[in-house]
């Protein structure tokens, strides 16, 4: 039976990022997975935040997780009210339809 | 503890929770008083911050030193100027609404905890708090369709952002063992001493940090946010975030990372070359006004990364001096662009300030100053400031990056010099509304600094001395 390491810890992380960044920028469907895709990359910073903190047993890690996580309930929240107020003016949240100008 | 090194952004958050409980309770329009009230906190959390005094705080968390005096009182300025301009435009609008000082206020509150910071967790608490008042701002008139468009894609880049900058932070802690930027510079006294690791979450937190700067290749969302938010936004977006972002670019960099700098040097370098270039050619074909001044910022923001690419304290001196310059330019020629109205609407186009001299010939002169020292012509200010990081860049032998900067000048002189044209040689449009006096006000305020900085540079540029060489001790 194998150990669970920093190292696993690492990688599953990295892989949780990589997914959050891939989620925002291959996805042609909906804004609201692309909100997903933000707390997937969140998520992705606290593991490597608390497996850090245990690894190097210093408390400061698990702290920034607390202030990480608070900030992400507080951006998700205006991000929803940002993506109500858009939908009523547009009728739609396809990212396609996010084009009005040209960027 | 010393917390009394925190005293201006703590009275300032108190003013703006005052304002708040102020704007709710009252059942008449507050938004002039809800203004006068941030206004008034900026002027005493200026004069606070003005009579500070030096020091770390909250355990080494927070610092107050010239560098970040300098910065604050910047960013103050910059949030003042814009929060002037909003009143008349959102009374115009018909989005005059309390809540705008506010969270402009807000914002500034985080602004100014990103330039007190040292420690990386205070830094990302200060750019959170910055970035959720943004949000909000940029999709601030919230019945229009680019508005709130502009602040859906504001949101989702600078989400990003910010997870990039976490990540790159994660990695730093991980593989240091600190988040203290003091500690970080001594650990790395030898560079060699460096993981892999480390080396990659540095280069996060500057990706991360060139967002916040809109610098190439990490500014796609400038010229849509620019051009969608409300003008009074999109002026508070130009002039105080950036201060800030770049007084993190300049202290996370230039101090705790200063021995890596051949890890990140390259990439610095690259970036401004691309942002000296796009800044220079995207903005050619523009026909938005908001749009070219969003190019023109990214421009902007790659001359002053040389003076970080330099890595010396001529050339932080400089990016300093550049972006004092910088704000009070970019503030009065959006002063002039929220002239831009007709008949109680607001137009963008660059073709609507046709035969501006003959109509309203003091704001085309003005204008015409403004486009003048955004081009860098002596004797305006933006000559100055695009000459003291110059002038770093070649001392260090950094010829490439001076050469490309002037080169870059020129081009970009073609597109402000053709706003001029239009002004003063096309067929006059029909005139615009009379401006608010607050306008007339912060306009000639900034004309004045832009067209006559050339006869009292001293106290800036020794300030700047002043804050550069606190992070090369």
């Amino acid at each position: 039976m194998m150990a669970i390491g920093l190292g696993h810890y690492l990688v599953v992380s990295a892989i949780l990022l990589v997914l959050g960044i891939f989620g925002i920028f291959l996805n042609r469907k909906n804004v609201i997975v692309i909100l997903m895709s933000i707390e997937l990359i969140l998520l992705a910073v606290n593991l490597n935040f608390v497996a850090f903190s245990a690894a190097l047993n210093d408390l400061a890690g698990q702290i920034m997780a607390m202030f990480v996580l608070t900030v992400a309930a507080a951006e998700a929240a205006i991000g929803l009210a940002i993506v109500v107020i858009y939908f009523r003016n547009r009728g739609s949240i396809q990212v396609e339809d996010v084009n009005l100008m040209k960027g | 503890m010393n917390w009394t090194l925190a005293l201006p952004e703590i009275v300032l958050a108190c003013v703006g929770m005052a304002t708040l409980i102020f704007g709710v309770l009252r059942k008449q329009d507050s938004t002039l008083l809800c203004t006068m009230f941030t206004i008034g906190g900026f002027l005493i959390a200026g004069l606070l911050v003005l009579t500070g005094t030096s020091g770390f705080g909250f355990h080494g968390q927070f610092v107050a030193d010239p560098f970040s005096a300098f910065n604050q009182i910047l960013i103050l300025s910059g949030a003042a100027l814009s929060s002037i301009l909003a009143l008349g435009w959102n009374r115009g609008e018909g989005i005059a609404r309390f809540e705008f000082p506010v969270l402009m206020l807000f914002s500034t509150v985080g602004m100014m905890i990103m330039a007190s910071a040292s420690n990386l967790m205070t830094l990302y608490m200060g750019l959170e708090l910055q970035s959720l008042a943004l949000y909000v701002l940029a999709a601030f008139a919230r019945d229009n369709l680019r508005s709130s468009e502009a602040g859906l894609k504001y949101f989702v880049l600078s989400g990003l952002a910010s997870g990039l900058l976490l990540y790159g932070i994660s990695l730093v802690y991980g593989f240091s063992g600190t988040m203290d930027l003091a500690s970080l510079r001594e650990l790395l006294v030898n560079p060699a001493s460096a993981s892999a690791g480390l080396v990659v979450g540095i280069v996060f937190v500057l990706v991360g940090l060139a967002f916040k700067v809109s610098a190439v290749p990490f500014h796609m969302w400038t010229p849509d946010v620019y051009e969608g938010a409300p003008t009074p936004v999109t002026v508070f977006f130009a002039t105080a975030p950036k201060v800030a972002a770049m007084s993190l670019v300049l202290r996370v960099m230039g101090t705790s990372f200063a021995s890596m700098v051949g890890a990140w040097q390259i990439l610095v370098v690259v970036m401004s070359i691309a942002s000296m270039l796009l800044g220079a050619l995207a903005a050619i074909g523009q026909t938005n006004i908001k749009r070219l001044m969003a190019y023109s910022s990214i421009g902007h923001m790659g001359y002053a990364l040389i003076g970080l690419a330099v890595g010396t304290a001529d050339g932080v001196r400089g990016v300093l001096v550049y972006m004092v310059i910088y704000v009070f330019m970019t503030a009065g020629t959006f002063g002039c662009i929220l002239a831009m109205r007709r008949k109680g609407r607001a137009v963008e186009q660059i073709s609507d300030l046709a035969g501006l001299a003959s109509n309203d010939p003091a704001l085309a002169m003005v204008l015409a100053l403004f486009m003048f020292s955004l081009a860098g012509i002596p004797p305006m200010s933006g000559f100055f400031g695009k000459l003291y990081i110059f002038l770093a860049a070649v001392q260090s032998g950094l010829w490439t990056l001076a050469v490309i900067g002037v080169l870059t000048s020129v081009i970009g002189a073609f597109y402000y010099i053709r706003i001029i044209k239009v002004m003063y040689f096309d067929a006059a449009a029909e005139r615009f509304d009379p401006r608010p006096a607050s306008l007339s006000f912060v306009v000639a305020a900034t004309g004045l600094f832009t067209g006559f900085f050339f006869l009292f540079p001293a106290p800036i540029v020794a300030a700047a001395q002043a804050a550069a060489s606190v992070l090369f001790k």
